[in-house]
């Protein structure tokens, strides 16, 4: 089995949003990198469990992004992974992104390639949709279980107020989400061993992207939260149902 | 430049959030001139309701096969449809199905996405999207540059505007590819509201100290017929199951009120429910986090208070 997993950098859950250049870009200012969270504690954690109980599995890890990616893919590295691939370029848009790892993901013949459910950053879900259509192949969302049952992946994934198990053959591209395993801290060793493990960079295929950013803008600030004794919880029911016109 | 929008049914319904992308759909053909068409995978008896929704026309294919969705056979029986219907536009709701096929359907026809779209595209001068992003602390307008486009529209988003209007039902004739994805079983929580298009969200944290506790929560969420959620540690501790956790790791909701009850909003919390309209927080602790982002607050002890507020709503319900 050899599995391929997709890691975004992207700020840390508790950065301060602003943005620059008339709304425009991000302000980088300060902030903390992370490997986005749902593909570092769900795809990569999964991906190493699967390659503990079957020492044979194959995992490379592929980030699409500058030379500043380079310490989140590092510190991926030190959890697990054999090698990790980065593509170098800055994001364009998630057609580019997912084009890019669609033309790796096809000259490596992954079996299983694994996305985080979203950026925290970006919110969109659709890199390993679009993978998968590249390469004709299916597409698992929301997989909060995964398990490799006669040659099948079985997944278990979450839908609205509910959940689906399904079936399907490899290959395959599966978004991971919590539930797929549990955050570990890389060890000494980990750490250590990353440092020597190879990051090949390879320029990217020539795509146009389909979309572009123009701005972006925060929401209105809230006006002030009012407060109702806890006397009279009553005369909160009374706002809900005048003023905010809620209940 | 016409107007396709995706309509999901489950067992024969049309989900609440389809409602939502039909009328967001037909107010974008009316902004740009031009006609909004529904296309329907399987079999519902409520296709022609769609009138009232502003859809002229609904491109049915009713076959029993697509009981079990499936992404790749979905996305290439719209990219088929539309080989005759012709649409450039294309709406979806962000749901689990939307977020499956908007993706396979943007590399198929080659048609920028925007995904958790949160308004009506600005025309004016391309075509650019607001959406969500940072988990809800800001958002981004997108120009989408390709001649084709995708929305998935954020759940609870858009309001439903309801006219009078009969759509034609055409049905579609295309051949089923086979599933490559077996679908082994569908499990539903049945009688619970769906949190994701729920209009009010009923949410309890730490500060309800067990599981025990739980009945004022769920008490006031019958009442309001709201859905019920939780923070992460909650969920994390196992007091509540993980798909009621709302969050930056869990769902991210939008719902028209929100009442957080004995949850002190961390950043991460914040960012799962910050889109909602109207936020009131309960909490003892008055320098609680949470209540520098709610639009009302009680600072007292959730078990006085929450019984208190369940009598009030029963006689406000008395009173109507």
């Amino acid at each position: 089995m050899k599995i391929l997993i997709c890691i975004s950098k992207t700020p840390d859950t508790t950065s301060k949003i602003a943005f620059t250049d008339n709304n425009s870009k991000f302000s980088t200012d300060g902030v903390q990198w992370i490997i986005n969270p749902y593909d570092e504690w769900y795809a990569l954690v999964r991906a190493i469990e699967i390659k503990e109980a079957d020492p044979s599995t194959v995992l490379h890890l592929i980030n699409v992004g500058g030379a500043e990616s380079e310490p989140i893919i590092r510190k991926a590295l030190a959890l697990g992974g054999e090698e990790a691939i980065r593509v170098n370029s800055d994001v364009a848009d998630s057609y580019f992104v997912a084009s890019q790892i669609a033309q790796i993901a096809k000259e490596g013949n992954y079996d299983l390639i694994f996305t985080g459910k979203e950026t925290i950053d970006y919110n969109g879900s659709s890199i390993g949709g679009m993978i998968a259509e590249t390469l004709d192949i299916p597409f698992i969302s929301h997989a909060v279980k995964f398990d490799i049952v006669n040659g099948n992946a079985v997944v278990v994934r979450e839908i609205e107020g509910g959940e689906e198990i399904d079936s399907a053959p490899f290959p395959l591209v599966v978004s991971c989400q919590k539930g797929m395993a549990e955050q570990r801290i890389p060890n000494m060793k980990g750490i250590m061993g990353s440092r020597t493990k190879p990051l090949k960079v390879v320029e990217p295929t020539d795509i146009s992207p389909l979309t572009s950013v123009v701005n972006f803008d925060l929401p209105p600030a809230k006006a002030g939260v009012k407060l109702v004794s806890a006397e009279h919880p009553e005369e909160l029911v009374r706002l809900l149902n005048e003023e905010a016109k809620a209940i | 430049m016409s107007v396709l929008i995706f309509i999901d049914i489950t067992e024969g319904k049309i989900k609440k959030a389809s409602f939502e992308a039909a009328s967001y759909g037909a107010t974008v053909a009316q902004q740009l001139g031009t006609s909004a068409s529904a296309i329907v995978l399987g079999k519902s008896d409520e296709l022609s309701t769609l009138g009232n929704y502003g859809i002229s026309k609904v491109y049915n294919l009713s076959n029993e096969t697509l009981h079990h969705f499936d992404a790749q056979v979905f996305t290439k029986l719209i990219a088929d449809a539309n080989e005759t219907i012709g649409a450039d536009i294309f709406v979806f709701s962000n749901t689990t199905t939307g977020k499956s096929i908007t993706p396979r359907l943007s590399v198929r026809l080659k048609a920028g996405l925007v995904s958790g779209a949160v308004a009506l595209p600005d025309t004016s001068s391309g075509f650019v999207v607001k959406k969500s992003v940072f988990s809800g602390k800001a958002f981004a307008h997108i120009a989408i540059n390709s001649a084709k486009k995708i929305i998935a529209l954020n759940p609870n988003s858009f309001s439903v505007v309801k006219t009078e209007g009969a759509a034609e039902i055409i049905d579609l004739n295309l051949s089923i590819p086979a599933a490559k994805i077996a679908v082994q079983s569908v499990n539903k929580i049945i009688g619970d509201v769906p949190l994701s298009e729920a209009d009010i969200v009923v949410s309890g944290g730490r500060g309800l100290k067990g599981p025990e506790n739980w009945g004022i929560v769920t008490d006031l969420a019958k009442l309001l017929g709201a859905a019920t959620a939780c923070s992460r540690p909650v969920s994390d501790i196992h007091w509540r199951p993980h798909h009621e956790h709302v969050g930056q790791t869990g769902l991210a909701i939008a719902p028209n009120l929100y009442i957080a009850i004995g949850i002190s909003g961390a950043i991460q919390h914040l960012a799962g429910v910050n889109r909602s309209k109207t936020i009131v927080v309960i909490n003892k602790d008055a320098e609680a986090p949470f209540f520098k982002a709610a639009d009302y607050g009680i600072v007292g002890d959730a078990f006085e208070v929450v019984p208190k507020m369940i009598e009030a709503i029963k006689k406000l319900k008395e009173s109507v």
